[in-house]
């Protein structure tokens, strides 16, 4: 049997938790809200099996809690993924784990990361989507066709099972081995990183363009080390909430890190232009950063659109949740890009990368099944508690 | 006959003493053997002000009358003291309305038709017009403005012109206008002993090119006391410059000088020594500090910046600059100066409502820094009244509050720049060039009412020399978070502050009180 924590459809559930976190109060219990409220049930069910020959079983050694999880549980996430996964599922998408068969080029016993996206290969579709056949399948259009459920990954599959279990199905094209030197915690970073890179491959970023990360939780922190080490970007400037935030992203390659509450106000001093102040609202800048990425998954997206200069880019990274004023986009012409999971060279870049020194340390909180309420509470405050990275280890008790 | 100053021993027999914090004050009780400094008494204001004036321009010193100075087809330009003095601002008709409409009578009277007015407000914001108008009385206003009445531009280069550079290698760059006109007429009132004389046209026309050489760490870290002339770097830059002026264009200076008549009647027990305060005086002091604190701090605000000074003018000179300084000078210590025997191991200093850059406007820390740590520290001749690393306790709550119109640069620097260093030269180093160019800053200067951007950061340095002597800063009341971002420390009472500076000296150290406002000018033996 497999010990697995499940996402299962219940309307009641879901609207509670969403009704309760939508509140400011609610804001800041949100992981209490989410452990208690949310439709997720710890319990044994079946080892999934695999779905084709080229499936193999992997058991998880460490799965991180992403934003998107978070998201998920307290029913921030937009109900437009509902179509596209399938109940109950397992979620858990950041995974480092054993692979416990054998697969084309991939020994049983590796230890391997999983891309989780699942795509036409992996769904047996022939002849793939255009996505897929570019190679780029974080874009396919079959991701609710195939040899599984519906799921735009695994971890929103109810075939597959997802990395907050004892034992995942998935594809030969979803794994990559680990190298050995590279441990257990850096190597759950791979994935988010893989991610980051994605992130800052999807727009041109001319040479010593001036950039703003807004946002340094795992994914502000990872974007700013893929900046730095794929691009070469010019100033790169964090807006960060927490001191330990301040000093990581420092760590990662920032340029300067300017605190949540006075970011334009910040920004405008280093990359100059006008300060304007609406009757409502917050300021925004004439001039600002060549380019923005919003990476708190939402909250940052209105303050991102008003410190990007005129004609700039401002790139989704995270899943966006929350809803903001487009005015800018529009009056400033801005590019709006968005950055979803991860296509191409993506994956090994990440592998490669993951051995840089910042990443040491991210993962810091690693709890067992069992206590999966503690996990989810500590992830959602983990800017507050001095976190990066919360993961559970499926087989520890 | 007004009383001299005088310096008081703290014993049993004292009452509790006034102390200025922000808008509001308390009566302290200093620990016994503690000095405390008192200016002389209000001298009393001239009578009959219109014909002294008529007589000082009539009989300048130094130079010709002013009515021989003046003929037709001549460009003449009256330039006067922004609203940064006097502080409080005076009752109307303020001197300079009064001297202006006089010295506009002249000039008529001659068939002077090109006749300009402008403000010497430097890098300090615009004037308002309703602050014009009230300066200047409302015959001149409706004359005058807007074309002809204006607040000085230091970033219109169109309208700057370099009139040379001293042996220093000081550039000397002013009002174009100014510089070009035959005659300027300067109208001052000076406050302190740091104002006026060559500071006038040098200062209050200059632009950050030509302010930049005295506006630095080094020569505030080297003026002892900046309101000690001799002894100041800053008035050793400021006579340079005015070397060159005098070399290339005629000055007329008119200085008057007031009394330290500072508080209006309601609130006189504000002018007066404690002991001598009436039955009257008490129950206002008790109404007031009452309903003061009933208030909130807006209203508490805006009701202090609506006090003005019944200010008498002790004097009115004429002439040329240096000549008319001497005298404006003998004035002023007059009426401020007082003897003190040695520095002590504490200052004490309450900080009232009021700064020069805060007229109408909000203290923000900054300010609280500049005036304490500048101001009143430098309230002095001889030595500082505290010895070197000795501690200042100033009273004051240092609120994080600031006026966004006003003050923008303020609010980046305090958030920016103070959260990384409190060096004055690391400042000057990194952040002086970029807050003096910054276009926003700039364009707000220029558009709006906003202090230059570099403004700040002189209000920073006007602390250095303090910064340098003292061995600790403590605000008594002040905002815990917001003194220590400043690198001071807070305390709740007096008591407290005292346990605080023990560390530096010791359990029974010797205490100074420079009792102001109104202003009091320490001369230290």
């Amino acid at each position: 049997m497999n010990l697995t924590l499940e996402y299962h459809r219940s309307p009641v559930r879901y609207l509670a938790g969403r009704t309760a976190t939508g509140t400011r109060l609610g804001t800041r219990a949100a992981g209490m809200l989410a452990a208690n409220l949310s439709p997720l049930r710890l319990l044994n069910r079946p080892d999934p099996r695999p779905p084709g020959p080229d499936w193999g079983r992997v058991r998880p050694l460490l799965s991180g809690i992403c934003g998107s999880d978070l998201g998920l549980l307290t029913g921030r996430n937009s109900p437009y993924l509902s179509a596209v996964v399938s109940m109950p599922f397992t979620p858990g998408h950041e995974v480092v784990g054993e692979l416990l068969d054998d697969l084309p080029g991939l020994a049983k016993g590796s230890r391997v990361v999983l891309d989780p996206v699942l795509g036409c290969a992996a769904r047996g579709v022939d002849p793939p989507c255009a996505g897929c056949a570019s190679g780029d399948r974080q874009r396919c259009d079959h991701i609710t066709a195939g040899a599984v459920s519906a799921g735009l990954q695994t971890g929103y599959c109810a075939d597959t099972g997802g990395g907050w279990s004892r034992m995942l199905v998935a594809h030969f094209s979803q794994l990559h081995q680990v190298p050995d030197d590279l441990d257990d915690p850096a190597a759950v970073m791979v994935e988010p990183l893989a991610c980051a890179i994605h992130t800052v491959r999807r727009v041109e970023i001319p040479e010593n363009a001036s950039v703003l990360v807004v946002g340094a939780g795992t994914v502000g922190l990872l974007t700013v080390l893929a900046l730095r080490a794929h691009t070469k970007a010019g100033p790169v400037y964090v807006v960060a909430r927490y001191p330990h935030q301040r000093e990581r992203a420092l760590a990662a390659g920032a340029t300067e890190v300017v605190s949540s509450d006075r970011a334009a106000r910040a920004l405008r001093r280093a990359t100059g232009g006008f300060l304007a102040t609406p009757d409502r609202g917050a300021e925004y800048l004439l001039g600002g950063a060549d380019v923005v990425f919003e990476c708190t998954g939402g909250s940052g997206l209105d303050a991102a659109l008003r410190v990007a200069r005129a004609g700039g880019t401002v790139v989704l990274s995270g899943m966006p949740n929350r809803s903001a004023d487009l005015t800018p986009a529009w009056f400033r012409e801005l590019h709006l890009v968005g950055a979803y999971a991860t296509g191409g060279r993506d994956f090994p870049d990440a592998l490669a990368l993951a051995h840089a020194p910042p990443l040491s340390g991210y993962v810091d909180a690693i709890y067992p099944l069992s206590r999966w309420r503690d996990a989810i509470g500590h992830a959602s405050a983990a800017g507050r508690l001095g976190t990066v990275k919360v993961a559970f280890a499926p087989h520890r008790d | 006959m007004s009383r001299p100053g005088f310096v008081l021993e703290v014993d049993e027999r004292t009452p509790a003493l006034l102390v200025h914090e922000g808008e509001g004050f308390r009566l302290e009780k200093l620990p016994l053997g503690s000095r405390v400094i008192y200016p002389p008494e209000s001298l009393p204001g001239l009578t009959d002000l219109q014909a002294r004036i008529r007589h000082a321009l009539r009989h300048p010193v130094g130079c010709e009358p002013l009515p021989e100075l003046l003929r037709p087809g001549m460009k003449l330009t009256i330039v006067f003291d922004d609203l940064s003095i006097p502080l409080p601002p005076m009752r109307t008709p303020d001197i300079r309305q009064r001297v202006i409409e006089e010295v506009l009578e002249l000039a008529a009277a001659a068939g002077v038709d090109d006749v300009e007015l402008i403000a010497g407000n430097a890098l300090h914001r615009r004037m308002t017009p309703a602050e014009l108008k009230r300066t200047v009385g409302e015959r001149v206003f409706r004359s005058f403005f807007p074309d002809h009445l204006r607040n000085h531009d230091a970033e219109d280069r169109a309208n700057l012109v370099e009139v040379g550079t001293t042996k220093h290698g000081e550039v000397v760059e002013i009002n174009r206008r100014a510089a070009e006109s035959d005659l300027i007429v300067y109208v001052n009132v000076t406050l302190t002993a740091m104002s006026g004389g060559p500071k006038s046209v040098s200062v209050g026309l200059a632009s950050y090119r030509s302010l930049k050489h005295h506006h630095n760490v080094h020569t505030l870290r080297h003026s002892r006391s900046f309101n000690d002339p001799p002894n100041s770097a800053m008035h050793h830059s400021y006579h340079r410059m005015a070397g060159v002026l005098d070399a290339h264009m005629k000055i007329f200076q008119i200085e008057t000088t007031v009394n330290n008549d500072t508080f209006p009647s309601y609130v006189s027990f504000l002018n007066k020594r404690e002991w001598e305060w009436t039955l009257r005086d008490q129950a206002a002091y008790l109404a007031v500090k009452r309903g003061n604190e009933m208030v909130p701090p807006a209203k508490r605000r805006r009701f202090w910046h609506r006090t003005v000074a019944p200010y008498g003018i002790t004097s009115v000179t004429a002439g040329a600059p240096a000549e008319v300084h001497e005298i404006t000078m003998r004035h002023v210590l007059r009426q401020q100066l007082t003897e003190v025997d040695g520095p002590a191991d504490i200052g004490v200093f309450g900080l009232p409502y009021i700064c020069p850059y805060n007229v109408n406007s909000i203290m923000n820390p900054i300010l609280v820094m500049s005036l304490g740590l500048g101001y009143f520290f430098n309230l002095y001749r001889g030595q500082p009244i505290v010895r070197p690393g000795g501690v200042a306790i100033y009273y004051h709550p240092v609120r994080n509050e600031f006026h966004p119109v006003h003050h923008p640069s303020y609010i980046d620097f305090f958030e920016e720049v103070l959260a990384e260093t409190t060096d004055p030269v690391a400042i000057e180093t990194k952040y002086e060039e970029q807050f003096a160019t910054d276009p926003w800053y700039v364009h707000l200067y220029r558009n709006s009412y906003a202090y230059h951007g570099v403004h700040p950061l002189y209000m920073w340095y006007w602390g250095a020399h303090a910064l340098e002597h003292l061995g600790d800063v403590i605000f008594v009341g002040g905002d815990r978070r917001t003194t220590s971002l400043m690198g001071f420390r807070s305390a709740s009472t007096l008591d407290d502050a005292l346990e605080i500076a023990r560390d530096r000296v010791g359990s029974s150290p010797s205490i100074t009180y420079l009792h102001a406002p109104p202003l009091t000018m320490a001369d230290v033996r």
